[in-house]
């Protein structure tokens, strides 16, 4: 970085006037909503939001509620990497939550032990065939193989018969949805093998869900992959006119995406011990949100998985300040719907701004 | 022969119903610069679409350096040598100078296939050394297009056709939007590729461009080339003559 004082051609450049980047803006509305909590909660309820106000717990920081935080939204924030990729190329994914549903159904049932208490379990799927006590890296592919399936069908769908994302993947969410509650007739699966359950113990969904946001992050900024995400969903036209090829970038993307979203169904319910017909429910506008609020365009071509990390914070700092406050959990959706149209209404205005000072 | 560098034969494109254009036969030759001119939807881009491989021509034959070529889309025909600055710039906006300069031909540290790692450094010197040569003026490689002025972004795809050393460059109304010192850098440039003998098509409206810059003009009225005429052979009012239609029939080059 020699000639930062200088630009192209004689004009002069002053890097220190540069802009901020959008997910400055995001971190500081994290920084001020942790902030009114903490007011509100030493006003109102002579508590502490962040800080440890008890005594026989050590620690500056209350631990117990940044890790719940955390460990909250570290699930839908998986999904939300592969949602934050299909926006920035200037797609939609809405089956990510059924997906969810569908491969924690199917993956589970690859990961049961053969006995629970000495009798034989009573839910195991193919106890019949001899598949329990499995290595966990079948259920994982098992997971890994549903994820890149569905994946592969929306994308094919979209790059192909150019139908809209939203319409292609609405569909894969009933599909999807439909096969969660066929496999096993609406029953519940249950009683994983140990290896398994491993994977969601504790604070594993953290561990997991920030590695694949530094990893993604990475991708999206030093890659090929990346670079072309950003170029089709700024402007596909130029995208395809400079020799992208369109189609096999999109089927890609979707099939990461849904991938992320089947390993989310996987720590799920790994964390949970069981599957559900229900899982997932609603998981894939939620993820939409945490990107849209950590400032990942609808429109396609900006945004990144920091922001949309942070914006997963946002989310986890509502949704724990509201039971912090002892308000009712109608009231966080109330709120959480205003934040997503609000964060919306943010960047459109932000866009407006910046086309006028150009 | 062998020093023509493109030529169509019996060029045809239908949408549809509707004869875009209509048996073509265009010469190019070494170090030419040729104007494309014509009314709004005479086939004049049509034309260029069908060189390019952005379409499928209906029918006819395509030369380009002593080979018939059979494009199947657009990144063949640049791999062949043709660089083209596409009338709606074919930029993304939110993407930086560099990132731009090389989309879809990024230079590459480990190969990875989709997921290679970029070589971003290499990418920046290589573009800083593509504008310094153009005499582009860019405050900021690393902003965005977004915020950059028409005239910008017009160098910056012109900057991106020209740093590829190219056998034929197509320049698709390159100063249409742009203001008057803009217009004549875009000029500046296109007399600098004239200069290093690069073959150029320009598709423009404006005639006093057209009569500064090229060698040979050729009109395009309804699907048709209805006028092919040296610069020194015609003036103004004869090529509006044609675009018009008040002048018809094909006026035909004399064997120089």
């Amino acid at each position: 970085m020699s000639q930062t004082s200088h630009g192209i051609g004689g004009l002069s450049y002053d890097a220190k006037k540069r802009p901020w980047p959008a997910e400055f803006n995001v971190f500081l509305a994290l920084v001020i909503l942790v902030g009114a909590f903490e007011l509100i909660g030493r006003v109102f309820l002579g508590d502490s939001f962040l800080f440890n106000t008890r005594e026989n717990v050590s620690g500056i920081f209350n631990e117990q509620r940044l890790q719940i935080i955390i460990l909250q939204v570290s699930i839908v924030g998986i999904i939300a990497i592969g949602v934050t990729q299909v926006i920035i190329c200037g797609g939609i994914d809405l089956s990510s939550g059924s997906v969810v549903g569908a491969t924690a159904m199917i993956a589970m049932s690859f990961a049961q032990v053969a006995t629970v208490n000495g009798n034989p379990n009573p839910k195991a799927m193919f106890i019949d065939y001899g598949w329990t006590d499995l290595p966990v890296i079948v259920p994982l592919l098992v997971a890994i193989g549903c994820g890149l399936i569905a994946g592969l069908i929306n994308g094919l769908l979209i790059a192909y018969t150019r139908i809209p994302p939203f319409i292609a993947t609405l569909g894969m969410m009933v599909t999807a949805r439909g096969i969660a509650k066929w496999w096993s007739k609406g029953q519940p699966i249950s009683f994983p093998t140990d290896s398994f359950a491993a994977i969601g113990k504790g604070l594993m969904p953290v561990v997991i869900f920030i590695s694949l946001a530094i990893l993604f992050q990475l991708i999206l900024t030093y890659t090929k992959y990346g670079k072309h995400c950003y170029a089709i969903g700024s402007n596909e036209d130029a995208a395809r006119m400079s020799g992208i090829k369109i189609a096999n970038h999109k089927v890609l993307v979707y099939a990461i995406a849904s991938i992320l979203a089947s390993l989310a169904a996987v720590v799920l319910s790994s964390k949970n011990l069981t599957a559900q017909a229900g899982m997932g429910v609603m998981y894939e506008l939620d993820a939409i949100a945490m990107a849209v609020i950590g400032g990942v365009s609808l429109s396609g071509g900006r945004g990144s998985i920091v922001g949309t990390v942070i914006g997963s914070l946002i989310f986890g700092v509502i949704i724990s300040g509201f039971t912090f406050l002892r308000l009712d959990a109608y009231y966080q959706e109330m709120v959480k719907g205003v934040i997503i149209v609000g964060a919306v209404v943010l960047d459109q205005w932000r866009q407006r701004r910046r086309a006028i000072g150009a | 022969m062998s020093d023509i560098v493109l030529k169509t034969e019996n060029l045809t494109k239908h949408y549809g119903g509707v004869h875009a254009l209509q048996e073509a036969n265009f010469e190019l030759r070494k170090g030419e610069h040729v104007a494309i001119m014509g009314d709004n939807g005479a086939g004049k881009s049509t034309f260029v679409r069908q060189i390019t491989g952005v379409e499928q021509r209906t029918d006819g034959k395509i030369w380009f350096d002593g080979k018939e070529v059979n494009f199947s889309g657009p990144i063949e025909a640049r791999e062949a040598g043709i660089e083209t600055v596409f009338q709606n710039l074919a930029l993304a906006d939110d993407l930086d100078v560099p990132s731009n300069l090389f989309l879809g031909r990024e230079k590459v540290l480990f190969n990875l296939g989709p997921f290679s790692i970029l070589d971003r450094k290499a990418m920046r010197k290589a573009t800083e050394a593509a504008l310094v040569r153009t005499a582009v003026k860019i405050p900021n490689l690393s902003s965005t297009i977004r915020h950059m002025s028409g005239g910008q972004r017009q160098c910056v795809a012109i900057a991106r056709t020209a740093t590829f050393a190219s056998k034929l460059i197509i320049m698709d109304e390159p100063t249409a939007a742009l203001g008057v010192q803009e217009t004549a850098q875009v000029e500046n440039i296109i007399r600098t590729l004239k200069e290093n003998g690069e073959p150029l098509i320009l598709v423009s409206h404006n005639m006093r461009q057209v009569f500064d810059l090229v060698d040979r003009i050729v009109v395009f009225r309804r699907g048709k080339i209805v006028a092919n005429l040296r610069k020194q052979d015609t003036d103004g009012n004869d090529i509006v003559a044609y675009i018009t239609g008040a002048k018809t029939g094909q006026a035909e080059l004399q064997a120089a």
